[in-house]
């Protein structure tokens, strides 16, 4: 049985110039213990997905113009914020790239644990104290009871994405959406941290929606692959199906254009052109005015997610031909 | 490529931190961003400098180009040595040097137009504003790949990857020698970063420049470099050719940086597969005792954390600070 199931979700932002849609018609869903990644590059719409699916968004200016959140068989966007609260947590948890910003300098790590905790237990204060050093042992803060009092400017930015990881499991989530999560971090803490994803899935089975710009983390991580551009998911199949069969030229392109560690290429197979903004996307397909494929047909309408393949869809007119035998 | 255009020389940068108090009792501590570095780019080379956050490597390309001032050291420029020279004499030296910042957003003067970015650097060195600058400063736009209407254009009117050309035409204008590139596409996604990339290697084949490429990211630094070099905690651990330095590494930190890349493809995957480092980079206001990596070193020995290992040429051009290649191999 699905976990999430979002269906044609559009969210617009009120903006200078008018309403503006950040994501249109987006559709996935997440199975139980499953890790989806979702990979775009800025402004596709990934966080705005993320932020939406979570009812993070401050409305006004942003509303949610079509579609539906499907969770535990609630529908998410209908909820008030007080119905929210208790999703957030025990439901679905999250956390971001910035662990600096996302914790309270003036409190101290203990503090902020505990009090994620005692938001959605009742537990006597010792009791608290060991859940949370239990939480911080979890994942991967060593001396965890000494650590408590500490405050987040004494941590380093891996360590303080631990503790950040800590209290969005405090509450044993189903689904924890993890927003860039290592971005911020150099690689031998990102090896860390995504280590750590993983083995915390296979520790509590919970569900991961991993978002991230960059190919290998979704590589080392996702069981499935949502790829988005400019708002809209262009492509999704099973992790092997999105790096063996590219069907998208956008995701053939993001492939293509990273550097390899260990291959030679003379020269970088860059996509031409830049990301459209928002308020100015092209009409028809997104990608069509970067796409070496496009065809006047392209640009004349947007297309919709196909089924190429038992578990690979794209939004390509041309992906059947283009598709490699 | 057998001379080098760029020598540094035992190149140190200390910041002093805190003290001062009341009639500066208190006592402040040395952070060592770079300590005792010495370091050759060929000329027409490009060297890729690789390392962690506070590893020292922005320190370094910096002192390089005397943006700050060494604690102790020489640089010598094109055989010349520039550690002592004084700001006029500076001046002229910096006409063959220039640099290339991450941040295509903060870089770039927000009231200034294209043309007058682009030209400044001209002006600053003698020429007069006026039909011969603009044209120069036209060829440039039309060679990083901006049309010429962009000239009377200011830089929010960009986005990033048109950005980073327009400081890239900046750096370019004088026809510098070298060109330090600090993160200059790290800010970019990645269909832009490639587009960057191979703009700053045409650029190289057309005017003979020598790069010193800054970045953390390993995979671009093994696409455009010819040597690297690696940093940890203000010291150059490992310098090698690329291909030696990605295949057969010696270092221990190169090994794990190296293993801490993510996979290219899933069923490479290195979770549980590849050596992991633990532990977090330590503080460089206080660095650990003898070797500075023994701290997450799976191999640490007992002389590791008393005596830091000398930089050692184990085979030609291959230099390396790490006491296990410093033992007679058994």
């Amino acid at each position: 049985m699905n976990l999430l199931d979002v269906r044609g979700l559009t969210t617009a932002f009120m903006t200078g110039s008018g309403e503006v849609n950040a994501i249109e018609e987006v559709s996935f869903s997440i199975r139980e213990g499953e890790i989806l990644g979702i990979v775009g590059e800025s402004g596709s719409g990934k966080s705005v997905t993320a932020l939406t699916v979570m009812g993070l968004l401050p409305q006004p200016p942003a509303r949610v113009a079509a579609g539906e959140v499907i969770f535990g068989g609630q529908n998410l966007t209908r909820m008030s914020d007080r119905q929210m609260r208790s999703i957030r947590g025990p439901g679905i948890s999250m956390i971001f790239q910035e662990p600096m910003t996302s914790l309270n300098p003036v409190f101290s790590i203990g503090d902020q644990v505990m009090e994620t905790i005692a938001a959605h237990e009742r537990l006597s204060q010792s009791d608290l104290r060991k859940r949370a050093i239990d939480m911080l042992d979890k994942v991967g803060i060593p001396s965890a009871a000494r650590r408590l009092d500490d405050y987040p400017h004494q941590m380093s930015g891996g360590q303080r994405q631990r503790v950040m990881i800590a209290m969005a499991l405090a509450c044993n989530p189903k689904l924890l959406i993890a927003d860039e999560p290592t971005t911020a971090l150099d690689v031998t803490i990102q090896a860390q941290i995504l280590d750590l994803l993983m083995d915390l899935r296979d520790e509590f089975g919970m569900a991961i929606m991993i978002i991230t710009h960059n190919m290998g983390v979704i590589a080392e991580t996702a069981d499935r692959v949502l790829v988005m551009y400019a708002g809209r998911v262009i492509e999704e199949a099973p992790v092997a199906g999105i790096f063996d069969r590219p069907l998208h030229p956008y995701t053939r392109g993001l492939l293509e254009c990273v550097p390899s560690l260990v291959e030679d290429k003379p020269r970088l197979v860059a996509i031409p052109g830049t990301l459209p903004e928002p308020a100015r996307r092209p009409p028809g397909c997104r990608f069509a005015p970067r796409c070496v494929h496009a065809q006047p047909a392209c640009t004349a309408a947007i297309p919709s997610l196909e089924l190429l393949e038992p578990t690979h869809t794209a939004a390509c007119f041309r992906a059947r031909e283009l598709a490699p035998a | 490529m057998t001379t080098p255009l760029v020598e540094a020389t035992g190149l140190a940068k200390h910041f002093e931190i805190g003290g001062g108090g009341l009639f500066g009792l208190r006592k402040g501590v040395s952070l060592r961003a770079v300590d005792e570095v010495s370091l050759r780019i060929m000329a027409g080379e490009t060297l890729g400098l690789v390392g962690e956050s506070g590893c020292g490597k922005s320190t370094l390309g910096r002192l390089l180009l005397r943006l700050i001032e060494p604690t102790a050291g020489r640089i010598a420029f094109d055989g010349k040595d520039i550690t002592g020279l004084g700001r006029m004499e500076m001046r002229a030296v910096r006409r063959s040097m220039q640099i290339i910042f991450q941040d295509p957003y903060g870089a770039l003067n927000p009231r200034m137009s294209v043309e007058d970015i682009i030209g400044e650097p001209l002006i600053i060195h003698g020429a007069r504003p006026g039909a011969e600058t603009r044209k120069q400063v036209t060829q440039m736009l039309e060679k990083v790949g901006l049309p010429a209407r962009a000239l009377d254009r200011f830089p929010h009117e960009f986005s990033g990857g048109q950005r980073q050309r327009i400081g890239i035409a900046r750096a370019l204008i004088l026809h510098p020698r070298l060109i330090v590139c600090d993160e200059a596409v790290s800010a970019l996604d990645v269909s832009v970063q490639a587009q960057i990339v191979n703009l700053l290697q045409d650029l190289q084949r057309e005017m003979g420049l020598t790069y010193l490429f800054i970045a953390h990211d390993l995979s671009v630094v093994r696409h455009i470099s010819d040597r690297v070099a690696v940093m940890y905690l203000g010291k150059v651990v490992e310098v090698a050719d690329k291909k030696t330095i990605y295949s057969a590494p010696l270092h221990p930190y190169t090994r794990a940086l190296i293993a801490a890349v993510p996979a290219q493809h899933p069923a490479q995957r290195s979770r549980g597969m590849r050596e992991r480092i633990a532990g977090d980079i330590p503080s460089a206001l206080n660095p650990p005792s003898g070797c500075r990596f023994h701290t997450r070193c799976p191999h640490v020995m007992a002389v590791c954390r008393e005596r830091a290992p000398a930089l050692t040429e184990p085979a030609p051009g291959h230099r390396v600070a790490c006491h296990l290649t410093e033992m007679p191999k058994a």
